[in-house]
C-alpha cells in the first residue's frame, strides 16, 4: 500500500518548536545518537574487509581501467556495525509495536522463515545452475504453486512477478495477450475510484486508457455505473476484494458475470487476500487473474520497502499466456520452461531475469506449512475479528466511514469527527507517534474525506489492541477538548520532529555532496 | 497456533463487544455461493521442527554453489558477503519495518537510502540514483520506458551482447507500450554495431558492459553517436563489482545506467530477491521511475530525510505516473550499502582486482586446452569459451566430475545458434585448485 499525499500538508508550518527548555549539547537524544552520514566520517581509505593481495595486473584491459577515484568511504567492522545499529534504532518496526497501516498488512514475520531462506541449498543456489542440482528448489516452487492454486481455486499460477504492482503488470499483460490472440485488441480498463494507485498506473503502463467506476454510498462498486461503462472496447476490470474501504464486494459474482458478458476479463487486486484466505476462493468469484502479495498474506518481511513478491493466479482462459519461466514435471524430474516457444508459444514474454523471488517463496512456503489449511482460515478470521473489534471500540469517539455492517480486515474512519477541532488527520496521525504507535494509512482511499484506514492484522493480542484503542480514545478526547498544540506540534518525542516534505521536493538533494569550498575527505594512501 | 495470540476466550469477549454472535456474522457480506465450507485438501498446521525438517530436506536436494568448483555467472555472481551484513539486515527495525512513509520514525531506513543513492551515483559516475528497482532486468526495461518519455520517440536499439533475459523483459514491457524494439543479432563482441542502427526516431540504445559474454567495451563512441542523433545511451551492467576496476558508465557518456546490484551484499538466492540499480543525469530526474529519498529539515531545523519527488509516482499520479512501481528492494539495498560501506573504495578496488585476476587465471587455464577457444578478449570476471561440442552436454558430463562448469549460452538463448558456447565466471570465492580441477576435467573430457 502506498501513502496518499493529495490534499495533505507536507510542510511543518504550523508546528510549534519544542519548548521544554531542555536540549542536549550534542544533538543526541538519550540513547539515540545524532548519527552522521558515512560520507561525513574521517579516513575514507579504511576498509572493513580483509582481502588477499593480488599480484596480477589488469594490463589486458588497457584504457578500460578506471583511473579516477570512485568517491566511496570505507568503515572498519566495528564502525559499520555501530553506524547501522544506531540508524536502525530510529525506525519503527512491527517487532516493536502495532503497525496499523491499512492495506499494507504489517503482521508478525516469523524468524523460522528467515532461517529457512538462509539454508545454503536455497541461499547459495545459482539460478542457472544445472537442472540436476536444483531439484529441491523446483520442488519447493511446485509445492508453493500447489498451495496457491488450491487456496485460490485457480488452475494456474505465474510465480515470477517481483512485487504486487509487478503482478498487476503480469496479469494485465496476460489479459492483453488473450485479447490480441482473439484478434480483438481492446483499449480500456475500468477501475473503481477507491482503487490503489498502482491499478490505473499499471493499466496505463500496458497501454490502456483508464475509466473510473463510481462507488455506492455503502462503499462498493456501483453496478449501474459499471454496466453503463462496460462495452466492446473494455479489456478488463480491476477490482480489489475485499476493497480498499475494508469491505467485501457483495455483488462480486454479478460484477464478474457482467464483465465476462462484455467479453472483458476480471483482474482482482489481491492485496487484501489475507482477509479471506481459507474462507473464500477467488476462483469461485469469477476472477481471471489475481496477484498475491507474499509479503502481506504470507508474512514475508517488508524490509523497509521491499523486496516483495507477487505471484499471479490465472484462470483457464488466461493460463496459456502466462510468462516464462515455469516448472514442469518431466521424465527425469522437474524442469523449467524458460523459452516462449513450442508448448509456451502463447506466453506473453518474460517479467524479469531468472525465476522470481525464490527467497520469498521459501519464506511464504514455510509460513503456509506452519499454519496449515486450518491455521490460514484462522488467520483470516482473527484479522477480521481484530478489525471489527477496533471499529467497535473506536466508533464512540471517531466516525466510521461505513458504520453499517461488519468490515473485513481493516476499519475505515473519516475525519468528520475532527470537524471544528482544528486538528487534521495528519496532525492526529503524528500525535499517535508520540504515544508509541505507527499511524494508520491516511488520506487513502481517496473516496473518503481525511481517511484513516486501520489494519491491525491477526498477529495482535487483545491486550495490545486494547492499549492501542485506549491511546486513540485518549487522543480523540484531547482533540475534542481543544488540546490543539499536542497535535499541531507532533511528533515531539520521535527521533525527529515533523519533516518538511515541500522543501525536499522544491530543492531536491538526492545525494550527499561535499560542502562548497570543503574538499572531500582524502583517500588514505594505499 | 504459535503465530496467533488470540485465545478462544478473547475471541468470545471480542465478539461480544462487536455485537456479533459468531465469526460467521462478520463474513455475512460474502455471497453464500462463495463461502468455502468444506476443508481444503492441504495439510494442517505444523510445528517449527516439522517445517524445518521438510525444508531442510528440500534444500538438501540442491547442490549449493559453495559445495565444490563452481563457475556460473551470466547475471548472478557468487561473492562472499561479510557476516556483519546479514546481522544488520536481520535487525528487527530494518527487517520488519514498512516503506518509510512516516519519516519521523523511519530515519534509519531513509538515511540508509540516502547513503545508498550516493554510493550508487558514485559507482556509476552519474548524478542521481533512485532507491532501487526490483532487479537489473526490470531496471533495464524501465530505463527504456524512461528514454521514451524523455525523447518522445518510440524506437529502442538493444545490442547483441545484452543479456537475453534483459532483452526479453524489455521487449515484453515495451511491446505493451507500443514501442519498436530492435534487438540486434546476438554477437560476442560487437557493441559498436548499434551505432549504425541509430536513426532520428531512436529514443535510446542499450549496451551492456561487461556484456553477457563477459566482454568489456568502451562505449564512449556509442554515446557520441547516440547524442548526435538526439538519442540516449543506456548502459547495463550485471556485475556491480566491475565498477571497482572498469571505467564507469558516466565517464563514458551514459545518460542512464542500470545494473544488477546482487553481487554486493546479496546472496545468489536462486535468482531473487535481487536489487536493480538505476542512475541518470540530473536533468532527467523528473522522468525517473521508482522511489527517491531526499534531504530536508524538521520543525526544529535538524537535517533529516524523506521520500521525495513523489508526484512522479503512482500513488499521486495514478494513470499519469512514470511507472507503476510501488515497492523498491529495500532490504537488498540495505545489504548493498552495508557491504559497500565495509569495502569502501579501497576494498572494492581490491575485490575487483582479485576477481579480474581469478578470471585471468581461468582464461589462461582453459585456453591451454586443445579444442577450447576463449572468445572473450577484454573481460572483468567472466569469459565465454567455445567447446568442440555441445556445451550443455559438457556441463552435464563435468557434473559427474563434481564440477559446475558454467552456464551454456543456449540455456539463455537457444535460438542464437551458439550451442557450443559456455559462459564461465570466477570470483574471489573461486580457489586456484577449483580452476585447476576444472581445466583438468575439461581437458580429459575433450581428449
Amino acid at each position: 500500500m502506498t501513502m496518499q499525499t493529495v490534499g495533505r500538508p507536507t510542510r511543518p508550518e504550523d508546528v510549534q518548536p519544542l519548548d521544554s527548555g531542555f536540549a542536549s549539547l550534542t544533538g543526541g537524544r538519550g540513547l539515540l545518537q545524532d548519527e552522521a552520514l558515512i560520507f561525513e566520517r574521517d579516513g575514507w581509505g579504511k576498509t572493513g574487509v580483509d582481502l588477499p593481495a593480488v599480484d596480477a595486473a589488469a594490463d589486458d584491459l588497457g584504457d578500460l581501467v578506471r583511473t579516477s577515484p570512485i568517491g566511496l568511504p570505507g568503515l572498519s567492522e566495528p564502525e559499520a556495525m555501530r553506524h547501522y545499529v544506531r540508524l536502525s534504532q530510529k525506525n519503527h518496526a512491527i517487532d516493536l509495536a502495532l503497525y496499523p497501516l491499512g492495506s499494507c498488512t504489517m503482521k508478525h514475520n516469523p524468524r523460522l522463515n528467515e532461517k529457512m531462506a538462509r539454508l545454503a541449498g536455497f541461499a547459495d543456489l545459482h539460478p542457472m545452475a544445472p537442472l540436476p542440482t536444483i531439484q529441491g528448489a523446483l520442488t519447493l516452487m511446485d509445492r508453493l504453486s500447489h498451495w496457491l492454486k488450491t487456496l485460490t481455486g485457480m488452475p494456474a499460477v505465474a510465480l515470477s512477478p517481483k512485487a504486487g504492482a509487478h503482478g498487476e503488470l503480469c496479469g494485465l499483460l496476460a489479459i492483453r495477450a488473450a485479447h490480441e490472440a482473439k484478434g480483438d485488441p481492446r483499449r480500456r480498463v475500468l477501475v473503481p475510484t477507491s482503487a490503489h494507485g498502482t491499478n490505473p498506473a499499471t493499466a496505463a503502463f500496458v497501454g490502456y486508457s483508464v475509466t473510473e467506476i463510481a462507488q455506492t454510498d455503502d462503499g462498493r462498486v456501483d453496478l449501474a455505473d459499471l454496466e453503463a461503462k462496460l462495452g466492446p472496447d473494455v479489456a478488463a476490470i480491476m477490482v480489489t476484494n475485499p476493497n480498499t474501504c475494508g469491505l467485501f464486494e457483495r455483488d462480486i459474482i454479478e460484477i464478474a458475470r457482467l464483465t465476462h458478458a462484455a467479453g472483458a476479463y476480471f483482474y482482482c487486486d489481491g492485496a487484501n487476500f489475507n482477509a479471506i484466505v481459507g474462507r473464500v476462493r477467488p476462483g469461485d468469484l469469477g476472477v481471471d487473474a489475481m496477484h498475491i502479495n507474499l509479503h502481506k498474506t504470507f508474512s514475508t518481511p517488508h524490509g523497509g520497502g521491499g523486496p516483495g513478491a507477487g505471484p499471479v493466479v490465472l484462470s483457464e482462459a488466461l493460463a496459456p499466456f502466462a510468462p516464462a519461466p515455469w516448472v514442469v514435471h518431466g521424465p527425469e524430474g522437474l524442469t523449467l520452461v524458460e523459452e516462449t516457444v513450442e508448448e509456451a508459444a502463447q506466453a506473453f514474454g518474460r517479467m524479469s531475469a531468472f525465476h522470481g523471488q525464490m527467497g520469498m517463496f521459501v519464506r511464504a512456503y514455510a509460513y503456509m506449512r506452519s499454519h496449515g489449511a486450518d491455521g490460514l482460515r484462522q488467520v483470516a478470521e482473527d484479522a477480521v475479528l481484530n478489525a471489527n473489534y477496533i471499529k467497535a471500540r473506536l466508533s464512540g469517539v471517531m466516525t466510521p466511514a461505513f458504520p453499517e455492517g461488519p468490515c473485513m480486515h481493516e476499519a475505515l474512519f473519516d475525519d468528520s469527527w475532527l470537524e471544528g477541532t482544528g486538528v487534521t488527520t495528519l496532525d492526529f496521525a503524528k500525535a499517535m507517534i508520540d504515544e508509541g504507535f505507527h499511524p494508520m494509512t491516511m488520506y487513502f482511499p481517496l473516496v473518503v474525506h481525511g481517511a484513516m484506514l486501520i489494519e491491525p492484522t491477526e498477529t495482535e493480542s487483545k491486550q495490545e489492541l486494547d492499549r492501542f484503542c485506549e491511546a486513540l480514545i485518549a487522543l480523540a478526547t484531547a482533540a475534542k477538548a481543544g488540546d490543539v498544540d499536542r497535535f499541531k506540534g507532533a511528533p515531539y518525542l520521535a527521533p525527529m520532529r515533523r519533516l518538511d516534505e515541500t522543501l525536499a521536493a522544491r530543492k531536491p538533494r538526492l545525494t550527499w555532496k561535499p560542502e562548497p569550498g570543503v574538499a572531500p575527505a582524502p583517500l588514505a594512501a594505499e | 497456533m504459535r503465530y496467533l495470540p488470540l485465545t478462544p476466550d478473547d475471541r468470545a469477549q471480542m465478539l461480544g463487544v462487536i455485537g456479533a454472535a459468531t465469526i460467521d456474522d462478520l463474513f455475512a457480506d460474502v455471497p453464500a455461493a462463495a463461502r468455502k465450507s468444506e476443508p481444503f485438501d492441504l495439510p494442517h498446521h505444523a510445528g517449527e521442527l516439522e517445517v524445518e525438517r521438510e525444508l531442510s530436506a528440500l534444500a538438501g536436494l540442491n547442490r549449493a554453489a559453495g559445495a565444490g568448483p563452481f563457475f556460473c555467472g551470466a547475471g548472478a555472481y557468487r561473492h562472499h558477503v561479510p557476516a556483519t551484513v546479514d546481522h544488520i539486515i536481520q535487525r528487527s527495525e530494518f527487517l520488519t519495518s514498512y516503506t518509510p512513509y512516516q519519516p519521523e520514525i523511519a530515519q534509519g531506513t531513509l538515511q540508509v537510502l540516502f547513503e545508498f543513492q550516493t554510493q550508487v551515483a558514485a559507482l556509476t559516475g552519474l548524478d542521481v540514483a533512485n532507491a532501487s528497482m526490483y532487479d537489473g532486468s526490470t531496471a533495464c526495461a524501465e530505463a527504456v520506458m524512461m528514454a521514451r518519455r524523455v525523447t518522445r520517440r518510440k524506437r529502442a536499439v538493444l545490442s547483441g551482447g545484452l543479456h537475453p533475459h534483459y532483452a526479453a523483459t524489455t521487449q515484453t514491457i515495451a511491446h505493451a507500450e507500443g514501442m519498436d524494439i530492435v534487438r540486434q543479432t546476438v554477437a560476442i563482441d560487437a557493441e559498436a554495431a548499434v551505432i549504425e542502427a541509430i536513426d532520428s526516431e531512436t529514443a535510446c540504445v542499450v549496451v551492456q558492459t561487461p556484456n553477457v559474454f563477459g566482454v568489456a567495451t568502451d562505449v564512449t563512441a556509442i554515446a557520441e553517436a547516440a547524442h548526435a542523433a538526439g538519442a540516449l545511451l543506456i548502459v547495463v551492467t550485471t556485475e556491480a563489482v566491475s565498477y571497482g576496476l572498469l571505467k564507469s558508465p558516466g565517464e563514458m557518456g551514459a545518460d542512464i545506467a542500470v545494473a544488477e546490484g546482487q553481487s554486493i551484499g546479496n546472496a545468489l538466492n536462486f535468482g531473487g530477491p535481487y536489487i536493480g540499480l538505476f542512475t541518470c543525469k540530473e536533468k532527467l530526474v523528473r522522468q525517473m521511475p521508482g522511489r527517491l529519498c531526499g534531504e530536508t529539515v524538521d520543525a526544529d531545523g535538524r537535517r533529516g530525510f524523506v521520500l521525495t519527488l513523489s508526484t512522479r509516482e503512482q500513488h499521486i499520479r495514478r494513470d499519469k505516473a512514470t511507472s507503476n512501481i510501488c515497492t523498491n528492494s529495500g532490504l537488498c539495498a540495505l545489504a548493498f550499502t552495508v557491504h559497500l560501506s565495509l569495502l569502501g573504495e579501497t576494498g572494492l578496488r581490491q575485490l575487483a582486482a582479485i576477481n579480474h585476476a581469478k578470471a585471468q587465471r581461468l582464461a589462461k587455464a582453459l585456453a591451454a586446452i586443445p579444442g577450447v577457444e576463449v572468445l572473450t578478449k577484454r573481460y572483468f570476471n567472466e569469459i565465454a569459451i567455445r567447446l568442440p561440442g555441445n556445451a550443455t552436454q559438457m556441463v552435464e558430463a563435468l557434473l559427474e566430475d563434481g564440477i559446475v562448469a558454467g552456464v551454456p549460452f543456449s540455456r539463455l538463448d537457444p535460438a542464437a545458434g551458439l550451442d557450443d558456447v559456455l559462459l564461465c565466471a570466477a570470483t574471489e570465492t573461486t580457489l586456484d585448485e577449483d580452476i585447476d580441477a576444472f581445466a583438468q576435467a575439461l581437458s580429459r573430457r575433450i581428449g
